[in-house]
C-alpha cells in the first residue's frame, strides 16, 4: 500500500492546478460559513455577556414625571423584581473646535455610584463624584469621535440652561450598545452623545427633584412579562406614561438583533448556497477527473489491487483535497471574521469582542465539505473500479459521436473542422455538458447575487435620500409647538422651504398583533418629505385614513381598507380606530402616517407641529445652523446629509463588504469550475491536438478548437445563470427584509453585465492558460504514449 | 552514388541527443541517408534502435542535434517551428500505430481536416476510395475495425498528395491479416504515384516489399540492403 500512498500524493502533486481550483471552490464554502457563524456567534456571545454582567433590564418605561415615592409601591408589583428610577433629559451641546450641534441624552445615576441596573463599564476615569457639581460619564464613541479625555470640559444646554459639564470618566453601557440618536438610523458619534450624572445634579438642572421620569426594572423568573407591563401601565397612567416596553423594544437592544437577525440570514442563506454550489462543482470535477484516471484505475486492478484499496485511494484523494481547501476556508474565514467584527465594533460599544471560531462550525464545514467531495467522487470511483482490467491493455476504444442538430441546420454547413470538433464534443456527453454549464451557470448566479446587492442597496439609499427625505434639515421641537413657529422659522436667513411635522408615539394593534411605533402628521401633498409608492410617484396623503409602511401593513397583516385599532401614548393616551388608506413602499424604516390637522384632531389639539424640515441655501447653511441653535425651542437638529453619509458608510462597511468578498468569491469558482473543465477537456484531447499539430496545423489554428470549447460552455451558460442569480438574488432579498430596510428586488443591466463578465473574464483567462499549456505540448511525446 | 535529382530528402551526420536528468542519450549518432523519390523504403531496427528518432527528423516534428537534413533545395537543418509546420503542412503524410484519428469526426470528416488546410488535395472521397472505403465515408471511428481506422489514418495522410509518407509501426496495433491488408493498400499506392514511403518496423518480414531496407542499430545505419526480389505484400506472413 506504500506505494499507493505515494502515488495519491504524486497525484496531488500533478493534479496540483486543478486541486487548487477544486480548494478554492470549497474555501469559498467553508469561508462564508465560518465568516457568518463566527460573527453571528461573537456578536451574541459578547451581548449576552454583556447584558449578564452589567444588569441589563428587562423592562422600560418613560413618565412626564413621577414622585420618588411611587418607586417603593412599582417594587411590590407581582413579577417585579429590581426597580430602579432615574432622570432622563435631552441635551445640546457643544464641543471645542466643532461646529454642528451636538444632540446627546443626560441620564442620572445614583450619586457617586453605579446603578443597580445597566450599570457603567468604566473604561476610563471614574464616576462623578457624590455632591461635586457638573460631572458626567461620557460615551466612549462619543469621546473617541472628538479626543475627549476625563478632565475635559464641554459646554451643555440642559433645560435651556447653559452649563458647564466636565468629564470624569468615559464608560459603555448595555443600554447604548448602538447609540443612534432618537431619529437616527444609524451612530453619528460626532453628533450624538450619552452623558451620565450624578442624580441630584440633574435632578436640580432638569427641575425633577423628588421625581423621575424614567424607569427600569427586572423581573422575576418566570414572570408574566405583559402582566407586569399592564401593572406598570396602569399605575404610571396618571403621570403621564408613555407605555413600558419589553427589552424587545428598547431601541439599542432592537437595532442590535434586526442586526444579529441580519447575520442569521446571511448565516443561513449564503453558506447554504456557496456550500450547495460547491458541492455540486466539486461533484462535476471530481467526477470526471477521475473519469480521466480509467485507464489507470484498471491498470491497478490488473496488478491485483481489489475495488475497496482503489476506492480508498481515490476517496482519499479527494479528501485530500477538500482538507486543502477546508484549511483554505478556515483560514479565510477567520481572517475576514476578524475584519468584520472590527467593523461591527464600531457600531455595537461591546467592552470586549472576541472572535473564536466555534469548533461546532468547523466540524460542520469539514463534514459538509466531506460529503460533498466523497457524493461527487463516490459514483465516478465505483463507476471507474467497475470497469473490467482488461481496458489497460487494449489501445483506446474511439469515443462514440453523432452529427448533432446544430450541424444539419443551415448553420451547421458554415462551420469547419474545428466548429464540428468543438460541437461534437460537447454533444457527445450531453450530460457532461449540462453539469459543467449548470456548475458555470450557478457561479455567474452567485455573482450576480453580489452585483445585484451592490447595486440594489445604492438604489435604496438613492430612493431614500434623494425622492423621500428631500429636506435638508430635520428641527425637532422640545414640546408640540403652536404653528405660527414656521412663519419665524421661515425668516431666518438661508430658508428655502419650511414644511411642519408632528409625531406622536402609538401603538398599532391588529387582532394579537401590536407595534410600538410614532405616528407622522404631515401636509395634505408634502414636498419636503413626500410619501411615494412602488413607482416614486408621490402620493398625496387621505383625507382620514392611515397610510403605513408595506412591510408593516404586512407585519400587522392589513391591506388598504381594513381598520387598525391605534393607542396614542402620549397626552389624553386615546384609543381609535382608523381606516388603513394605502400601504406604501418606502425602502428604509416603517412609519405610520396621516394628514397632521387629522393627527391634530386625535389629540384633541389646536393646530400643534413638533417639528419642521427646512430646505436651505447651500451659502447660509452654517449661519443657520448657528441660528437655530440659539433656539431655546430646538431641541435637535437634523442634517439630512450627514445621516446619509453615515447611512451609506455603515452600509459601505457592513453589507457591501460581505457583498465584495462574494463577489470576489464567485469570481474564483467560475474560474475554478472552467478551469477544471478546460484543464480535463485538454487532458482528454491532447492526443487529437498533438494530432492535428503533427498534420501541419498551426498552433493558432489548434487553439481555435480548444478556445471555441472554453466560450461555449461559458456563453451556454451566462442565460441559465442570470436566472439562477435571480433566484439567488430573489431569496437574499426576502430573507435582509426587516423593519430597518428592504434590499428592493431590482435588476440593472449592470447586473446582468457584472455576472456575464465575470464569466467571460473566467473563461479568457481559463482560455490563456490553455494556450500556455497547448504551446508547450510535446507533440512527439503525446502522440507515441498509447494514452 | 545516387542521381541527385531523384533525391527528395538527404541527411548527413544526422545526430539526437537528449538529455534524461543527468544522462544524455545519444539517440541518433550521425547517420547519413537518401530517400529517392518514388521508392519504398523500410527502416528495420529493434526498439531503442533509433528508427523513431529518425523518422521523428525527416517528418519534421524534431530538429536534430548537429548534421544536415535537406528536402529537395531546402535546409530543414536549422528550420524554425513555423518552417516546419509548413513542411509538414505541405509535404509530409503520416500514419501512426494508433492510428490517431479525430474521434468525433467521421471518415470523410477525418481526411478533409488535411484537404483544408492542403495546396492541390486529392478529394476527401477520392482519398477514401483509394484504400478501399469509398462505402464507409460517414462512419465515425467507432464504427470502423481497427484495419478500416488505419486506412482511414492513410487516406488521411496521402489525401494532401505528399511528398513524403511516413508510417511509423503502421500495423503495430493490428493483427497479421489486417496489418498485410493495410501494407496492400500502402503498396498501391506507391505503385500508382511517385510519392517516397517510409515504413518504420521492427518486423523484418515487412523489409521484403521495400525497394530497400535500412537497418538501424545504436543511433547508426548499420547497413542498407535491397531485396533480390520485391514481394507483394499479399505474399507476406508473419
Amino acid at each position: 500500500m506504500r506505494a499507493l500512498r505515494r502515488k495519491q500524493l504524486r497525484d496531488l502533486e500533478r493534479l496540483k492546478g486543478q486541486a487548487l481550483a477544486i480548494a478554492v471552490v470549497i474555501g469559498g464554502g467553508v469561508m462564508t460559513l465560518i465568516l457568518a457563524v463566527t460573527m453571528l456567534d461573537a456578536l451574541t456571545r459578547a451581548q449576552e455577556r454583556f447584558y449578564a454582567s452589567h444588569h441589563f433590564a428587562e423592562v422600560f418605561a418613560d413618565v412626564t414625571r413621577a414622585p420618588l415615592g411611587l418607586v417603593e409601591r412599582l417594587q411590590r408589583l407581582p413579577g417585579v423584581n429590581l426597580v430602579e428610577a432615574r432622570v432622563g433629559a435631552p441635551v445640546r451641546l457643544t464641543v471645542p473646535d466643532f461646529r454642528d450641534p451636538v444632540r446627546g441624552q443626560l441620564v442620572s445615576i445614583p450619586d457617586g455610584r453605579q446603578p443597580t441596573l445597566n450599570r457603567l463599564h468604566l473604561l476610563a476615569g471614574q464616576l462623578p463624584t457624590a455632591g461635586r457639581e457638573g460631572e458626567v460619564v461620557a460615551s466612549d464613541a462619543f469621546a473617541a469621535a472628538h479626543g475627549l479625555v476625563p478632565g475635559d470640559q464641554i459646554e451643555a444646554i440642559i433645560d435651556g440652561r447653559h452649563t458647564r459639564l466636565t468629564l470624569s470618566g468615559i464608560a459603555l453601557s448595555p443600554e447604548f450598545l448602538y447609540q443612534a440618536g432618537p431619529t437616527d438610523l444609524v451612530p453619528d458619534y460626532r453628533r450624538y452623545a450619552i452623558l451620565w450624572m450624578n442624580e441630584t445634579a440633574l435632578a436640580d438642572a432638569y427641575g425633577m427633584e423628588g421625581a423621575f421620569n424614567q424607569l427600569s426594572l427586572t423581573l422575576q423568573a418566570g414572570a408574566d412579562q405583559e402582566g407586569v407591563i399592564d401593572a406598570l401601565d396602569l399605575a404610571l397612567a396618571r403621570y403621564g406614561g408613555t407605555g413600558a416596553r419589553p427589552r424587545h423594544d428598547q431601541p439599542s437592544h432592537r437595532f442590535l438583533e434586526e442586526e444579529l437577525d441580519q447575520q442569521r440570514a446571511q448565516a443561513t442563506i449564503l453558506p447554504t448556497v456557496f456550500l450547495l454550489v460547491s458541492a455540486f462543482l466539486l461533484h462535476v470535477v471530481m467526477s470526471r477527473l477521475i473519469g480521466t484516471q480509467r485507464q489507470q484505475i484498471a491498470l491497478l486492478k490488473a496488478f491485483g489491487y481489489r475495488d475497496a484499496e482503489l476506492a480508498r485511494h481515490y476517496g482519499g484523494l479527494a479528501l485530500l483535497i477538500v482538507l486543502l481547501g477546508w484549511g483554505l476556508g478556515v483560514g479565510l474565514g477567520a481572517w475576514s471574521a476578524r475584519g468584520m467584527a472590527g467593523l461591527y465594533a464600531e457600531y455595537f460599544r461591546f467592552p470586549e469582542l472576541r472572535f473564536p471560531i466555534p469548533p461546532w462550525a468547523l466540524a460542520l464545514s469539514l463534514l459538509l465539505a466531506a460529503l460533498s467531495a466523497l457524493a461527487g467522487t463516490g459514483r465516478a470511483v465505483w463507476q471507474a473500479v467497475g470497469a473490467p482490467p482488461a481496458e489497460a491493455m487494449r489501445p483506446p476504444a474511439p469515443e462514440r459521436f453523432r452529427r448533432t442538430w446544430l450541424e444539419r441546420s443551415p448553420l451547421g454547413h458554415a462551420l469547419g473542422s474545428e466548429g464540428r470538433i468543438v460541437l461534437r464534443q460537447l454533444g457527445r456527453q450531453p450530460a457532461k455538458t449540462a453539469l459543467s454549464v449548470t456548475g458555470i451557470a450557478l457561479s455567474a448566479g452567485l455573482l450576480m447575487m453580489g452585483a445585484w446587492q451592490l447595486a440594489a442597496i445604492d438604489r435604496m439609499l438613492d430612493r431614500q435620500y434623494r425622492e423621500i427625505l428631500r429636506m435638508d434639515i430635520e428641527l425637532t421641537f422640545n414640546d408640540p409647538t403652536p404653528e405660527r413657529a414656521l412663519g419665524e422659522l421661515r425668516h431666518l436667513p438661508g430658508v428655502l422651504a419650511a414644511e411642519p411635522w408632528r409625531r406622536v408615539p402609538a401603538t398599532l394593534i391588529h387582532g394579537h398583533r401590536r407595534y410600538r411605533t410614532a405616528l407622522t402628521g404631515l401636509e395634505a401633498r408634502p414636498l419636503l418629505r413626500p410619501v411615494v409608492d412602488a413607482r416614486g410617484q408621490a402620493r398625496p396623503l387621505p383625507p382620514e385614513g392611515l397610510v403605513l409602511t408595506r412591510y408593516l401593513g404586512e407585519w400587522l397583516g392589513v391591506e388598504a381598507g381594513d381598520t387598525l385599532e391605534v393607542a396614542i401614548m402620549e397626552g389624553h393616551r386615546r384609543r381609535a380606530s382608523l381606516p388603513v388608506a394605502a400601504l406604501v413602499d418606502e425602502p428604509i424604516g416603517v412609519g405610520a402616517y396621516l394628514r397632521r390637522e387629522r393627527l391634530n384632531r386625535l389629540m384633541r389639539e389646536g393646530p400643534a407641529i413638533g417639528g419642521a424640515w427646512l430646505l436651505v441655501d447651500a451659502a447660509h447653511r452654517t449661519a443657520l445652523i448657528a441660528a437655530l441653535d440659539e433656539l431655546p425651542a430646538v431641541a435637535g437638529i437634523g442634517l439630512m446629509d450627514e445621516a446619509e453619509r453615515g447611512v451609506r458608510r455603515y452600509l459601505d462597511e457592513t453589507l457591501q463588504v460581505f457583498a465584495l468578498v462574494f463577489v470576489t468569491l464567485a469570481g474564483s469558482i467560475a474560474f475554478g469550475v472552467i478551469y477544471n473543465t478546460a484543464r480535463i477537456s485538454f487532458a482528454e484531447r491532447s492526443r487529437e491536438l498533438a494530432t492535428l499539430l503533427v498534420l501541419g496545423y498551426t498552433r493558432a489554428e489548434v487553439s481555435r478548437i480548444l478556445l471555441g470549447e472554453i466560450l461555449l460552455l461559458g456563453g451556454f451558460a451566462i442565460l441559465p445563470g442570470w436566472a439562477v442569480g435571480a433566484g439567488f438574488c430573489a431569496l437574499l432579498s426576502e430573507a435582509f427584509s426587516s423593519e430597518l430596510f428592504r434590499i428592493p428586488l431590482i435588476f440593472t443591466p449592470r447586473i446582468f453585465a457584472i455576472s456575464a463578465l465575470g464569466v467571460i473574464a473566467a473563461s479568457a483567462l481559463v482560455g490563456g492558460l490553455m494556450l500556455r499549456r497547448l504551446w508547450r505540448l510535446d507533440q512527439v511525446a503525446v502522440l507515441k504514449a498509447p494514452e | 552514388m545516387d542521381d541527385d535529382r531523384d533525391v527528395v530528402l538527404r541527411t548527413r551526420g544526422l545526430t539526437r541527443h537528449y538529455r534524461m536528468g543527468e544522462v544524455t542519450i545519444k539517440a541518433l549518432r550521425g547517420v547519413d541517408l537518401d530517400l529517392h523519390r518514388g521508392e519504398l523504403i523500410v527502416l528495420l531496427g529493434a526498439s531503442g534502435s533509433g528508427k523513431s528518432t529518425l523518422l521523428n527528423l525527416l517528418g519534421g516534428l524534431d530538429r536534430a542535434s548537429s548534421g544536415s537534413l535537406r528536402y529537395g533545395d531546402d535546409d530543414l537543418t536549422h528550420a524554425s517551428q513555423r518552417q516546419l509546420t509548413a513542411y509538414r503542412r505541405h509535404h509530409v503524410g503520416f500514419v501512426f500505430q494508433f492510428y490517431n484519428l479525430i474521434a468525433s469526426l467521421t471518415a470523410r470528416e477525418n481526411v478533409a481536416m488535411v484537404t483544408d488546410i492542403s495546396r492541390d488535395p486529392l478529394t476527401p472521397e477520392t482519398a477514401l476510395a483509394r484504400v478501399g472505403l469509398e462505402e464507409r465515408l460517414d462512419h465515425f471511428p467507432s464504427q470502423l475495425s481497427g484495419g478500416e481506422q488505419q486506412r482511414v489514418a492513410i487516406a488521411r495522410a496521402i489525401a494532401k498528395r505528399p511528398s513524403l509518407l511516413l508510417c511509423d509501426e503502421p500495423t503495430g496495433a493490428l493483427d497479421s491479416r489486417t496489418g498485410i491488408r493495410v501494407l496492400e493498400v500502402i503498396e498501391t499506392l506507391n505503385r500508382e504515384s511517385d510519392t517516397t514511403m517510409a515504413i518504420i518496423t521492427h518486423n523484418a518480414v515487412i523489409g521484403e516489399m521495400a525497394d530497400r531496407v535500412v537497418h538501424l542499430r545504436d543511433g547508426r545505419v548499420e547497413g542498407i540492403t535491397v531485396p533480390a526480389r520485391r514481394r507483394r505484400a499479399a505474399e507476406l506472413e508473419w
